[in-house]
């Protein structure tokens, strides 16, 4: 495997626009070289000309279009390139896709989170894509004197069928790229759509079938050196020194050295020992001696924060959303509910463990190789951070083996550029599984405190639910204000659909030294247990069906009555199951989306069984069904281990777990058969596909392991073998 | 240190590495094949797998001193044009997603169809249930087992 520095040179664009505000840019530009040869496939090393940065057609025909949106799994690789594709008629195997590195003039697109890659972009790409191909029409229209209307775009020619005249996009290139850009391009009719709306094969499916896709930790340049990094055991511990003698007999070792990693507001240091190669690095880290201050941390322990949560609880905390008058309204209703709900730390737990490969070259240039959710925020914060130029900052990103999050944070990129800055050749940093997990950052836990009230007729007249959590907000910035609710704490408990007269959302905040960060859905994950198993037990207290229950509560026209019919229809709610089988629902809506599930469980022993799951994810508009099907049950493959698998603790300040074997993750026996039902509909607003599927999960399998066995499960994880 | 000489896909390398150092390491940073992944180092999640004599172990945690004079395939050895039947079978079902997985999730699967060529639900379940995906594939892979079972039988007739 050889890596070459890419690729296009852009100092040759010769105007830039805004007509996106995608950093739209139009001109004439020269191919210097190829990128990653298995990523991208580029071939042809000649005379190119850019339609827009994001459209690069070489005199040889080759023609390239560049994806913002860093492949983690979710299938951007072929959705957003597609969405300019589309509008020019090319299929993407006309193209080659490059991966764009955070490089300003793609715009502030660069990262993948939030399920957002097809929803932001949807009409911003599809705009550029029609730009090109007016640009391209109006260059053969000029050249052969006929009516733009005249001309069709097919297989990567203009046409003028009346003449019978055609001409490659390679041949009007030239003449296309120094012509005005468009302001308003026409976007195609999708009943014309050749690839948004259809289940297109996804072009980076042979090379994950055949071990070609080049991840972050398959990249070697040339002079490399290997890095494996002791960091404290402790979270807020200190190194005080080290005694490398060992280290430094074990063959292939080079050299000890302390490294920096920066996470949010954590600057920590560890001990890094550098070798001719990984094995290398890892044996003279075993054989290493490091003296770490601990601080006083060495006491923190899991059970004892869940105490401090429980009486954090107590307070009233700050007001995230107020409706109504809740606190009268609880006051007088004759049946009220109470309920108190826990859930774990998680893990990411990406498959690929974090690494980066990171030269610092003479003349203070920097080229980075990984894999990353966020080259804009590397392009970004990197260059201050380490004092060098922006233009000197080269990044490359390959595949992601899993991101879910955990890559949105490049601590692992800054310690390999911490490492190679220190000594001058270039490094590659792989993080154990084991550092990958004890190390952090996690999805914080979140414990909830539920208050409900139904008049006499079984409404819902009051509700309440006050989250008491650390805050992500404050583990980035020491600034944060904490006399008010930070939203990723409370996402979602005051969007859901239902339409309460009286409710009173509140946060408390509870102070926490580990790192954490946002996961898959973030922190939906574990308040759409708390908020939707509730609603079951109002249900309950009602004795109402849970669906009719949660469909009284909604407008008819909103998109969660949309998601709950169709749920109710396609799972066959209505129908009796056989003794012994039950089943749940629950529906979340945020800011990633909106889906719903129903799961159905049968007694199995002393626990349950989950049968089947049925998933419905609301989108308004999809690119690729098949993705998003794909999606949705590998979101729910991910819930359904944080529902039933160990989860992170801490005891004497540090990970208890280390890696699968008591870290454990869904395994293929343990997988139900899911059935995806996607809604694209239309509507203005297109809603994101990675998240949304995972949320409604637990409290669905709650609900339903109540339906079986009238046990309610309030804690999470817990053992599906025992209830 | 020592010279180890390893058969991977029919080809000869002669290597000078710590005769403990895992297999896998040997494989990516010395042979230079970097279809084989590191997931964890302790035979827990599968990304490592390769065959060995046609039987699936985990490269991870394997000496490569004990891998010298066996056969190993990788899944660079599978085929030329990415057409081996399990392979035909992960396209059409369009199983990869992060795809690092893969590589080990194929591996398995083709040692379990040559022992197996019918395998049932749960005969599937047992033979992959060394190989985690965290993107949760796991039911398009069971489907692409099945397809790849059929796509193999179509060939052999």
């Amino acid at each position: 495997m050889h890596t070459r520095q890419s690729t296009i040179s852009r100092r040759n664009f010769i105007r830039l626009t805004g007509i996106t505000g995608a950093g739209f840019m139009i001109g004439l530009s020269v191919a210097e070289g190829q990128g990653i040869e298995e990523v991208v496939n580029m071939s042809g090393v000649g005379e190119s000309f850019g339609l827009t940065p994001f459209i690069i057609i070489e005199k040889s025909g080759a023609i390239t279009i560049f994806n913002t949106k860093p492949e983690i799994g979710q299938g951007t690789f072929q959705s957003i390139p597609s969405l300019i594709a589309e509008e020019l008629n090319l299929t993407l195997d006309m193209v080659t896709i490059k991966q764009t590195g955070g490089e300003k003039e793609f715009g502030p697109d660069q990262f993948v989170g939030g399920s957002s890659s097809v929803r932001t972009t949807y009409t911003k790409y599809r705009t550029v894509g029609a730009a090109a191909r007016e640009m391209l029409v109006t260059a053969a229209a000029k050249m052969w004197e006929v009516p733009v209307a005249e001309c069709t775009v097919e297989n990567g020619k203009v046409h003028h069928l009346a003449s019978e005249r055609s001409a490659k996009f390679s041949e009007l290139a030239e003449a296309a790229s120094k012509l005005e850009v468009p302001k308003s391009p026409k976007l195609k009719d999708p009943k014309d759509f050749i690839l948004l709306g259809k289940s297109i094969p996804r072009p980076d499916v042979p090379l994950k079938s055949s071990g070609k896709a080049v991840f972050g930790i398959d990249i070697d340049v040339p002079g490399m050196v290997y890095a494996s990094v002791e960091r404290c055991p402790v979270f807020g511990g200190r190194l005080v020194s080290f005694d490398d003698a060992a280290t430094k007999k074990v063959k292939g070792v080079q050299q000890v050295i302390s490294c920096e990693r920066l996470f949010g507001k954590y600057r920590t240091e560890g001990v890094a020992v550098i070798a001719d190669n990984y094995w290398a690095a890892v044996q003279g880290r075993k054989a290493l001696k490091v003296k770490w201050d601990f601080q006083g941390k060495e006491n923190f322990n899991s059970a004892g924060y869940a105490q401090q949560l429980r009486e954090l609880a107590k307070t009233e905390g700050v007001v995230d959303k107020s409706i109504g008058d809740f606190d009268k309204a609880f006051a007088e209703a004759p049946n009220k509910v109470e309920a108190f709900y826990e859930t774990p730390v998680v893990s990411h737990s990406p498959i690929e463990p974090m690494n980066c490969v990171a030269h610092w070259k003479e003349g203070n240039k920097v080229e980075i190789w990984t894999s990353t959710q966020v080259p804009g925020r590397i392009m970004g914060s990197f260059p201050k951070e380490f004092g060098i130029k922006e233009e000197d900052l080269k990044v490359n990103v390959l595949f992601n083996g899993g991101g879910f999050g955990r890559r949105l944070y490049p601590d692992y990129v800054h310690e390999a550029v911490y490492l190679s800055k220190k000594i001058s050749k270039p490094v590659k940093l792989i993080w154990s599984r084991e550092d990958d997990t004890q190390q952090g950052p996690f999805r914080p836990m979140t414990f909830s405190a539920m208050k409900g009230a139904l008049g006499t007729d079984g409404k819902l007249t009051a509700f309440q639910h006050k989250v008491i959590a650390p805050s992500l907000n404050a583990a980035r910035d020491d600034k944060y204000d904490k006399t008010k609710t930070d939203g990723t704490m409370t996402e979602g408990i005051s969007e859901q659909a239902y339409r309460i007269p009286n409710m009173k959302n509140l946060y408390v905040w509870a102070d926490i030294h580990i790192p954490i960060c946002a996961w898959r859905a973030v922190t939906s994950t574990t308040l759409a247990f708390s908020h939707e198993c509730f609603i079951d037990e109002l249900a309950v207290k009602a004795k109402k069906d849970p669906m009719d229950f949660r469909i009284n509560m909604l407008d008819a026209k909103s998109d969660t009555m949309r998601v709950l019919r169709k749920l109710r229809e396609v799972s066959n709610w209505d129908k009796p199951l056989q003794k012994g089988w039950g089943r749940g629902v629950a529906q979340w809506e945020f800011f990633a989306g909106l889906a719903a599930n129903v799961v159905e469980v049968s007694q199995n022993g002393e626990g349950v069984k989950i049968e089947k799951v049925y998933s419905v994810i609301d989108l308004g508009t999809v690119v690729n069904p098949d993705t998003v099907v794909g999606q949705v049950q590998g979101a729910v493959v991910m819930a359904i281990t944080a529902a039933i698998k160990n989860g992170i603790t801490f005891e004497n300040g540090r990970t208890a777990q280390s890696n699968f074997h008591n870290n454990p993750a869904l395994r293929i026996n343990e997988v139900p058969p899911i059935e995806v039902f996607v809604l694209a509909e239309g509507g203005d607003k297109i809603k994101g596909v990675g998240e949304p599927g995972l949320p409604p999960l637990a409290p669905a399998l709650c609900n339903a392991i109540f339906a079986a066995t009238g046990k309610r499960i309030r804690t999470l994880p817990f053992n599906i073998n025992k209830i | 240190m020592a010279s180890i000489t390893l058969n991977i896909n029919n080809a000869s390398h002669t290597i000078d590495v710590d005769p403990q150092m895992p297999l896998l390491w040997a494989i990516r940073d010395f042979v230079g094949l970097k279809g084989t992944k590191y997931g964890c180092g302790m035979s827990q999640c599968g990304a490592c797998t390769v065959l060995l004599d046609g039987n699936p172990i985990r490269s991870c945690s394997y000496p490569v001193s004990a891998a010298a004079g066996k056969k190993i395939a990788t899944i660079e050895g599978l085929s030329e044009k990415t057409d081996h039947p399990v392979q035909q079978a992960w396209i059409e079902l369009q199983v990869p997603q992060c795809g690092y997985c893969q590589s080990g999730q194929i591996m398995s699967a083709v040692a379990l169809l040559k022992k197996n060529p019918s395998p049932t639900d749960a005969q599937i379940d047992a033979a992959m249930q060394g190989n985690l995906c965290r993107c949760g594939t796991y039911p398009r892979i069971k489907t692409a087992i099945h397809r790849a079972a059929e796509i193999q039988k179509s060939q052999k007739a």
